[in-house]
């Protein structure tokens, strides 16, 4: 067994207040592996909606007092692959040329997204989770192409006892959430949830499984108000079955 | 008032709504995927290759003057007319002028995407002269008096019904809507043509600096009889399209091909050095060629989007784009459409009347993850909101992130939020996707997830104690 | 300042502000291409075959004779069979020599023509630069391929060519024509890859769609 690590857990704003079960998950995991979890007292968004948006200079405010808050993490590991990818990807594009660049630079490498930190940095795949069901995997797109996490929860999935995974079409297409683009454009936005729902729809999953609860939000948002039979449960939550 | 934000935001929600519209361009986009993925996987590296053509381009585009400087000496060496234009106007002038000068009467015209940004056709209709499209889907889309859909298939988003009525309404004989008989249709009347038009004008895909030649890469042929048969001959290209060597193009052409409709290599692919040479059978007697800026510049001088301009047109990136593939060609009001053409759009045409093309994205990157040239789209769409919201804050927006800073920097104020917000949520049920709704962009087609009895933090605090 | 000045001031001016070159300054070589471009194959043989397989998924024919006089009796056959009534051509070489041997009316293009007479041609017969194996491409110029229109408004082209014209790769092929042309290049050279085809209608593949309808590639084995 390596040497246990103390893991800062951020856990960003809407999982905080909408999928609270999503970081308990994960804290129940880290310490099931013998790793000790805290979780900084900080800023409780990584300012990813001011970014996108294009306000960089407010988003800036929180990213300092989040990386300030992290500064002597020994790893940290994020509860979505969006933000995720804002800190480790967007954040030194965030502050190229300010003072606060090394600090962002310094900061970035020590952040993982969830699953990609159990397979990549801990080397684990198999949690001894049970979950007889039969799921599809969702990629969201910034985990996938920000951080090239194809791999790592499809191995994490493939250990959990009685699951079967059942690949949908275009499964790395956009489910349409991205962010402020839900409510600026939700025509568009819904369109693609549309797709993303009946792609999911045709592979007769019961659970439509993702490492980003916002793209989750988006899945069963659609599928409650049209009544269709789309179940969504973030990876922590699978993989914490017993 | 009918501003381009507006026209987008009424287009968008009516066709990404229309699935007869998205059933035609999923079946389009699937076909082309398979192909696109065969060819591939016959390169030895594929990513490799990308890293070679994007290293070409930025050598290019970090010294396009020498090389746009070598490539017209050459050019005029051997007869050629090399042109100027610093934008739309400027170009359409030169052109009518070199058509008035032969007395044109009939143009034929290969496929050119810079035409469409400086509205060629309708200047030279104006001028009196017909004016062909060759190209069959431009052929198609110029009938129905449409901008083309896309930038490689012109008619994508049209059935071969729709094309048999189209034909129909304007005299062509079209006895059926098989799209072996539609194309031979076109193929007789457009012969004519070719044999009667005085000018031919075409775009180019590349201009090779070492040899002072054009390249145009086409499958039908359309190009290759309107540079060969009328006695003049117009090209008219962005100054952008430069490639340093001939050799370059054994990369770019296969790339091309791949990624424009998944073939190994277009049908054609040809250069042009120059008009008709002692002892040539044919070709025309008179070669212009336009260089065109129309704000090309501006896009250079950025220097954290300049890569922007290794585009090939190759249309890879809207193939891939969900946001294109719901909204459609149309909707954009753009002669480029899709990722490549939001990035550059606002640069061409003014960031404010345009900077909406940058919001219309989930920022999901799949056009960067594909295109040839490693242009790095999205991030390039996130640039453009910055620049935005730098250059014209919405101050109600301003104030809300400035607010939500204040609350996620503080702990406290965080939790206190989460309580209100809780209660908030409780009348939210009264409302909830009427006209009142705040969060009616959401709730009108989503329900929205409630917030948790006991948020995380109040959970690990609770376990602290 | 004219017109030109003006742009290349604008694009000096725009480049005083340099970017990172995240992908490198410098151009590739030849060698680095060959490294992620489709394979080719070694030998002459493995070259050949790869042509072949490509022509006939092109929807071209690839026709392999063993002498000239075979290569005359199957340009003879294709003649009867597609009922050919008149054919151009162009001077110098093998072409001219085999399209005289036909028999039939017989168009030169060489020094000018009638663009409709060509286009009433039932077959355009050339001569090439190069095939290419990596694509299943014919190389034509304006000055050895009987000019612009030749190799393109008839419905049919017909290639006439000898083995010793292959060559691996596109990069051979632009090597080749620059050994070949740099002193006076051709106003016009062309990579025909198959027979002319669209797929502007439902993306379904049409031939013929302003060019040759069909390919036609002779090749004798010397």
């Amino acid at each position: 067994m390596p040497s246990p690590l103390k893991i800062s857990l951020f856990i960003p704003c809407f999982v905080d207040l909408m999928y609270p079960r999503v970081g308990i998950s994960m804290v129940r995991i880290f310490e099931k592996l013998g790793h000790k979890v805290v979780v900084p007292k900080g800023p409780a968004c990584c300012g990813q909606p001011a970014f996108n948006t294009g306000y960089w200079d407010q988003s800036r405010e929180i990213a300092i007092r989040l990386m300030e808050s992290l500064q002597n993490a020994e790893v940290v590991v994020i509860a979505s692959g969006s933000c995720g990818a804002m800190m480790k990807v967007f954040y030194p594009e965030l502050f190229a040329g300010t003072k606060y660049e090394a600090l962002a630079r310094a900061l970035a490498p020590k952040c993982h997204e969830f699953a990609g930190f159990l397979v990549n940095q801990l080397g684990v795949t198999d949690l001894g989770a049970r979950f007889p069901h039969k799921v599809t995997f969702h990629d969201g797109c910034h985990g996938l192409r920000e951080l090239n996490n194809k791999r790592p929860p499809r191995e994490l999935l493939s250990k959990v006892n009685g699951l079967e995974l059942l690949e949908m079409d275009a499964a790395e297409t956009c489910c349409g959430f991205g962010g402020t683009f839900s409510a600026k454009f939700p025509a568009i936005s819904t369109a693609m949830g549309e797709a993303k729902c009946a792609a999911a729809l045709a592979t007769q999953a019961e659970f439509v499984v993702s490492c980003d609860s916002s793209c989750l939000m988006q899945i069963q948002g659609l599928a409650d108000k049209r009544q269709l039979p789309v179940k969504t449960i973030h990876l922590a939550e699978v993989l914490v079955q017993a | 008032m009918n501003t381009p934000a507006s026209q987008f935001n009424a287009d968008a929600r009516r066709v990404s709504a229309d699935l007869r519209h998205r059933g035609i361009i999923r079946t389009a986009m699937n076909n082309y995927e398979v192909v696109r993925d065969r060819r591939k996987a016959g390169f030895q590296d594929w990513q490799g290759a990308r890293d070679l053509a994007a290293r070409t381009k930025c050598e290019t585009i970090s010294h396009l003057d020498t090389h746009l400087e070598q490539f017209a000496r050459l050019l005029e060496a051997r007869g050629t007319v090399v042109h100027w234009a610093a934008n739309a106007q400027h170009a359409r002038d030169i052109i009518l002028g070199i058509v008035r000068g032969k007395n044109a009467r009939v143009i034929v015209k290969s496929k050119t995407m810079t035409s469409e940004e400086i509205h060629l056709n309708e200047a030279l209709e104006n001028a009196g002269c017909e004016v062909v499209e060759s190209d069959l889907g431009e052929f198609i889309v110029q009938l129905r008096e449409e901008p083309p859909y896309h930038l490689v298939f012109p008619a994508m988003h049209l059935t071969r019904a729709e094309i048999q009525q189209t034909f129909q309404r304007k005299s062509h004989d079209a006895p059926s809507d098989n799209p072996e008989d539609l194309t031979m249709v076109a193929r007789r009347v457009l012969r004519e043509k070719y044999l009667q038009a005085d000018v031919g004008i075409t775009g180019a895909n590349f201009a090779i600096a070492e040899t002072g030649m054009i390249s145009i890469t086409e499958n039908e042929g359309n190009a290759r009889l309107t540079a060969a048969l009328p006695q003049t001959m117009i090209t008219l290209i962005g100054i952008e399209k430069v490639l340093p060597r001939l050799e370059d193009l054994a990369l770019f052409l296969p790339m091309l091909a791949v990624m424009g409709t998944g073939q190994p290599l277009a049908c054609y692919n040809t250069l042009y050095g120059g008009p008709r040479q002692p002892g040539e059978a044919d070709g025309p007697e008179e070669f212009h060629v336009v260089m065109l800026d129309n704000r090309r510049t501006t896009l250079l001088a950025d220097a954290e989007q300049r890569d922007a301009l290794g585009c090939i047109r190759c249309g890879a990136c809207l193939n891939v784009c969900p946001i294109f593939c719901n909204v459609g060609g149309h909707t954009y009001g753009t002669v480029y459409g899709g990722p490549i053409g939001s990035v550059i759009t606002p640069h061409l045409r003014g960031l404010h009347e345009w900077k909406h093309l940058g919001y219309a994205s989930s920022l999901c990157g799949a056009c960067s993850e594909t295109c040839p040239v490693r242009i790095d789209l999205h991030h390039h769409l996130l640039q453009n909101r910055r620049n935005a919201s730098y250059a014209k804050p919405i101050r109600w927006q301003k104030l809300a992130f400035q607010l939500f800073a204040l609350v996620a920097n503080r702990p406290r104020l965080w939790s206190l939020t989460t309580r209100l917000a809780r209660l908030g949520q409780k009348f939210h049920g009264l409302i909830k996707g009427r006209a009142l709704d705040p969060a009616q962009a959401w709730t009108r087609t989503r329900e929205i997830q409630p917030i948790a009895r006991q948020s995380f933090h109040e959970w690990w605090k609770e376990r602290g104690k | 300042m004219n017109e030109r000045e003006h742009l290349f001031t604008r694009i000096r001016e725009a480049l005083t502000v340099k970017t990172p070159a995240h992908h490198g300054d410098s151009l590739p070589t030849s060698a680095e291409h060959r490294c992620v471009l489709p394979t080719v194959g070694t030998t002459m043989d493995e070259q050949l075959a790869l042509f072949a397989q490509n022509a006939a998924d092109l929807k071209a024919t690839f026709i392999l004779v063993n002498h000239e006089d075979d290569l005359a009796r199957a340009l003879q056959v294709l003649a009867d069979k597609e009922q050919w009534q008149r054919v151009a051509t162009h001077q110098g070489g093998l072409a001219n020599k085999l399209a005289g041997l036909l028999g039939l009316p017989l168009l030169m293009v060489d020094g000018g023509y009638d663009k409709s007479a060509l286009a009433l041609c039932d077959a355009g017969i050339s001569e090439c630069d190069a095939l290419v194996a990596q694509t299943g491409s014919v190389v034509v110029t304006s000055m050895t391929a009987g000019g612009r229109a030749l190799s393109c408004l008839p419905p049919h082209h017909v290639v006439i060519t000898r083995r010793s014209q292959l060559v691996p790769d596109l990069t051979s092929a632009f090597s080749l024509i620059r050994e070949k042309h740099a002193a006076h290049y051709p106003s016009m050279i062309s990579f025909i890859t198959g027979p002319s085809r669209t797929g502007d209608i439902e993306r379904i593949l049409v031939l013929g769609a302003h060019g040759p309808k069909q390919l036609t590639i002779f090749c004798i084995q010397d």
